[in-house]
């Protein structure tokens, strides 16, 4: 069998708002980097050809799947993982606890994808309706909890961050 | 680790255009979306990549002096959809990119890619196809410009040259102007799914709003790749707008089409929905131009 030609390269990005810098293997994914490379196990392996959304992270404010993202395109980009979310002294984020209130959260493995779609649609500032989160949050599967509560803590969340009433169903 | 046997990253489309002819073998790279998938499939194992996702300057949707609307090769679903000049001349493509995968796929996958692809599902396409869309392919002569019929050689084989890479879609101001389009996915999912069909209509109406002057009507999944048709789009042409004519020109696309048994849908099955798609999408057409029916 012909060899592969080992290729490195040295990437540089910031990640949860720190510039780090990192030799990466050409033929790793995202996914690959952030894990074994900076411990971001939030960002989790599911389906590794895009369709699942268990290993969704925020490049440059966009939803990405890192799976299906070379590693060395991370130059000069702004990557945010779960773990960005957390306060500094490990407190939750308002829609990290939203999850939890809901009931949003069973094995937790589609947890972290889920969330960082959901700061995409928070940080647009806009209302949504409930088909519109619907669409928007549909590139995510979830074997365990059937998506209503999941939808509910989205939904309760832009609400909240809106400063509106949540409209009773 | 992809199994990839070497990954070259190009700079510039000067640098991009050198690579190609420095290592014909290699596959160019875009989004990914598809390229890494069927590397994980084992489909492309083992090859070597040129990766054009650094060209910035391909991003983005702008209007050329002559009118003439151009969408860079790399510029992603979701900003074609948010793009006001798409919004402004031709909504229905922003509407049909809105129809791939799910949000995350919107955001990673390119227009240059859902084309290049060859795909006759791709949801762009069958839009392009309707508006008699422009490929620039730029290469070690230049910029070369061809319809995209022509553009689309077999299923999964479109008319790349050697040392050449696609670098925009044009849309040209007479395809646009005044020119209302509607797309309808059919498939079995809302969300993630492939298209079983894809039906993409689009009229120019009178002014009085009473005659069609044209009307365009392309499909995905009908055939190999995607393709017109064009007896039905030379019967609506010159009549007057009513019922009938969504009927008859919906009929006539049987014409010009031939889809087949897969085990997403049957034959007869997707001949069903063209005609019905043709209609509806014909309908909503002329009432975005202003018509009534
Ligand atoms: C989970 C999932 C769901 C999907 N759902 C849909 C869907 O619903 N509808 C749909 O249409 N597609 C869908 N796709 C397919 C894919 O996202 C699209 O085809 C997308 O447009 C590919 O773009 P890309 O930039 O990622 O392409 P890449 O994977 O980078 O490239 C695709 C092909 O085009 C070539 N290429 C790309 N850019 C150029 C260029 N500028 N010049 C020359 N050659 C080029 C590559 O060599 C390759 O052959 C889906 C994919 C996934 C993973
Ligand atoms: S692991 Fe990336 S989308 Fe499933
Ligand atoms: S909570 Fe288990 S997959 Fe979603």
């Amino acid at each position: 069998m012909e060899k592969h030609v080992i290729q490195y390269q040295t990437v540089h990005f910031n990640l949860n708002g720190k510039d780090v810098e990192r030799t990466v293997d050409v033929r790793a994914s995202l996914t690959d980097t952030l894990r074994n490379d900076f411990r971001m196990t939030s960002v989790k392996k599911g389906c590794e050809v895009g369709e699942c959304g268990a290993c969704n992270v925020l490049i440059d404010g966009e939803a990405f799947n890192s799976c299906i993202y070379l590693a060395v395109w991370a130059e000069g980009k702004r990557i945010r993982t779960l773990e960005g979310l957390l306060g500094p002294n490990g407190e939750l984020s308002d829609i990290q606890q939203a999850f939890v209130d809901e009931a949003a959260i069973q094995c937790g493995f589609c947890t972290p994808g889920f969330i960082l779609t959901a700061v995409e649609i928070l940080e647009s500032g806009k209302e949504y309706t409930d088909d519109e989160l619907r669409k928007l949050l549909s590139g995510h599967l979830c074997r365990c909890t059937g998506y209503e509560n999941i939808l509910r803590a989205v939904k309760k969340t832009m609400y909240k961050r809106l400063g509106k009433e949540m409209p009773q169903a | 680790m992809y199994d990839m046997k070497a990954l070259y990253q190009a700079k510039d489309v000067a640098d991009a255009v050198a690579l190609r002819l420095a290592h014909p073998e290699a596959h160019i790279i875009a989004g990914g979306s598809d390229v890494l998938v069927q590397m994980r499939e084992g489909k492309r194992a083992g090859v070597e990549l040129i990766s054009i996702q650094g060209l910035d300057e391909l991003r983005g949707v702008s209007l050329e002096e002559d009118g003439t609307l151009r969408i860079g090769s790399l510029t992603s679903f979701s900003h074609i959809t948010r793009d006001p000049l798409i919004q402004k001349y031709i909504n229905v493509l922003g509407e049909a990119v809105d129809q791939v995968g799910g949000p995350q796929i919107r955001n990673i996958g390119t227009i240059g890619g859902n084309t290049c692809n060859g795909v006759t599902s791709a949801d762009s396409a069958s839009t392009l196809h309707a508006w008699d869309a422009v490929v620039e392919l730029t290469g070690p002569d230049g910029v070369r410009c061809q319809p995209i019929s022509e553009f689309y050689i077999r299923a999964g084989k479109v008319d790349i040259r050697e040392g050449e890479i696609q670098t925009a879609i044009l849309i040209q101001k007479d395809s646009y102007l005044d020119t209302f389009g509607h797309y309808i996915k059919y498939a079995m999912r809302n969300a993630m799914d492939i298209a079983t069909l894809g039906t993409s209509v689009n009229v120019r109406l009178s002014a009085d709003k009473k005659t069609v002057e044209r009307a365009r009507v392309a499909f995905g999944v009908a055939g190999p790749v995607p393709l017109r048709a064009r007896t039905a789009e030379a019967l609506a042409a010159g009549k007057p707008v009513t019922m009938e004519l969504a009927e008859a020109f919906a009929q006539a696309v049987k014409e010009d089409i031939n889809p087949r048994d897969s085990w997403r849908a049957a034959k007869d099955f997707r001949m069903h929905i063209a005609v019905e798609s043709a209609k509806r999408a014909f309908i909503e057409s002329v009432k975005l131009a202003g018509g009534a029916l």
